[in-house]
């Protein structure tokens, strides 16, 4: 099995995620290449070939798209191996579309020879298997481990054209005016919740534990709470040694930015959802009615 | 200006999914139906185009699937799109991205379409390919999950979200995808008058075969729900007896301070 990892930087370093696509080619012992995406003077660590080209923009798929392919040409592999991360799902396609092979997205583990990804917005999972002599996957971040990373990668400078018909214009910094990172309690308010006078629920048990106000990413699409409360991979990765989960389902992007939480409670009126699965406690119940018995019972013993 | 919106009608996630008999994918029995949220916002943000550029733009909604779809198909011409676009395909639900985008694009290639706006994905099978491929085979260019969208003097500038919360913004000319990320706009509600209009609006209805449908590139089995996690203690009941549990645990752990913030 030859496997070619399309890895990532991200202001100039490769992502701590990156690794993660190494702890995939593990599961086969396969040989890897690299190609990296985004730009950077970092390199990863590994003893393989690692393709590079220079004069692209960090986010021109286009130029990205091409230097897959030309690695792709060079190395015949088996199958390319991406995130699924923004890079992953703007590259992906494009690439499995050129090569003409099947792609399977957000792969979380392995089964009989086949791929195991979620489905029902994380509620479920079903086992996908290419039918194609070649494959394009993109790994789940979370999903597979990082191996312990050595060795010194032998560069290939690869020739590619960049593409103007996309014109990059800035980079746009997430809002930072909260850092939860380092809170020891949060308490997080997920669409569940049911509206923003409701959050306020959410907000009385944050300030009886003493913690912090956290939300999902459809509680602050709505407004009900700043974008720099969102917790998941499109706002911060948190690691409290209790995390609340108030009307959360867990969608894998929100459980990629909690799973390093010491404590889970749930609280969901849906035993089914995907939160329950990294819950420690999990109590079935409707947000509006258990929130303010559980604020006020830990209120008297204050 | 011609538009399309392409949008897909899933279960609501809320509902019991179990296995079909062969395990390839859900039992349809018992599931409510709607719009693939993602593609919610694809359609608001076709209209608003179409509002900004007045009496030149017409937006044509388009889903592939069973008659079911219809129902999704209307909701979107009540909110404002001009024409609805059904290619009934009773096996659409356990097709693949790369047979659904050969049909996609095998109805828009030739019809002149100027933007194309899909979800970023499906919220069912979440694949996140079907709105890339379409774009690769209509050789056109596509950005993927756009959290803003503006229209100024015959280019587009969007912003695309990147992992961490960041964005970054791109400006590129029409013939152009996009795949629409959630909270791109405020997706609104239909007005009476479309609703009645939409009841009445004729559907241009095709056969997925005669405008294109290749064979899969993967397949599908095995469906089944996550693993319940062993290690969790389940609550259920009265909020008042739960809530002393909950917080006996919480203490056991020393995870209750004793001394919370201000009330």
């Amino acid at each position: 099995m030859k496997l070619l990892l399309v890895g990532e930087a991200l202001d100039g370093r490769v992502t701590a995620e990156t690794a993660e696509l190494f702890g995939f080619a593990a599961c086969f012992s396969a040989e890897v290449s690299m190609v990296l995406a985004g730009s950077t003077d970092d390199l990863p660590s590994f003893d393989g070939k690692l393709y590079r080209a220079d004069g692209g923009n960090e986010f021109d798929a286009t130029f990205h798209k091409r230097l897959v392919l030309a690695a792709v040409e060079r190395e015949r592999p088996d199958a390319v191996v991406f995130l699924h991360s923004s890079h992953g799902w703007e590259l992906a396609p494009r690439v499995a579309f050129a090569m003409q092979s099947a792609q399977v997205s957000g792969v979380v583990g392995l089964e009989d020879g086949g791929y195991v990804v979620e489905s029902c917005n994380g509620k479920m999972l079903r086992t996908v298997r290419p039918q194609t002599e070649r494959a394009v996957f993109t790994i789940q971040p979370g999903a597979f481990d990082a191996p312990a990373m050595a060795g010194i990668p032998e560069v290939t400078a690869l020739d590619v054209e960049p593409d103007s018909t996309i014109e990059f214009l800035d980079c746009v910094q997430p809002e930072r005016g909260i850092d939860l990172t380092r809170a020891g309690v949060i308490v997080s308010a997920g669409r569940g919740v049911g509206s923003a006078e409701q959050v306020g629920l959410v907000e009385a048990l944050a300030s009886a534990l003493g913690g912090e106000v956290g939300a999902s990413r459809p509680v602050v699409d709505a407004g009900w709470l700043e974008r720099a409360r969102q917790v998941g991979s499109s706002g911060q990765n948190v690691s409290p040694a209790l995390y609340v989960a108030c009307g959360i389902s867990g969608a894998i992007q929100h459980l990629a930015g909690m799973k390093g939480s010491g404590f889970v409670l749930a609280v969901n009126a849906d035993r089914t959802a995907p939160i329950t699965s990294v819950a420690d406690v999990l109590a079935v119940a409707d947000v509006a009615e258990f929130l303010p018995a559980l604020t006020a019972a830990i209120r008297a013993r204050q | 200006m011609n538009i399309l919106v392409c949008v897909k009608q899933v279960p609501d996630m809320e509902g019991h999914f179990i296995s079909n008999s062969s395990g390839s994918w859900f039992d349809e029995a018992g599931l409510a139906w709607r719009m693939n949220e993602y593609d919610t916002f694809a359609v608001e943000e076709a209209i608003r185009l179409k509002e900004q550029l007045g009496g030149e733009a017409r937006v044509t909604v388009l889903s592939v699937g069973p008659a079911r779809v219809v129902e999704t198909i209307r909701k979107a011409l009540s909110t404002g799109c001009d024409d609805g676009v059904h290619i009934v395909d009773p096996e659409a639900p356990e097709r693949d991205p790369w047979q659904i985008a050969s049909t996609i694009a095998g109805f828009a290639v030739g019809r002149g379409f100027d933007l194309i706006f899909t979800g970023m994905q499906s919220e069912d099978r979440s694949s996140a390919q079907v709105g890339v491929l379409v774009a690769e085979r209509l050789g056109i260019a596509s950005v993927t999950g756009i959290t803003a969208f503006e229209w100024q003097d015959g280019s587009m500038t969007v912003e695309r979200e990147l992992d961490g919360g960041r964005r970054c913004r791109l400006r590129l000319k029409a013939p152009a995808l996009m795949t629409c990320q959630l909270g791109l706009n405020s997706p609104r509600y239909p007005t009476l008058p479309n609703i009645m209009k939409s009841k009445r609006a004729m559907l241009t209805v095709l056969s997925p075969e005669s405008v294109g449908l290749e064979s899969p590139k993967v397949s599908s089995g095995n469906f089944r729900p996550h693993e319940p996690n062993g290690a969790g203690v389940i609550f259920e009941g009265d909020a008042g007896a739960m809530a002393a549990q909950v917080l006996e645990i919480l203490e056991a752990k020393g995870l209750v301070s004793g001394k919370g913030g201000a009330r």
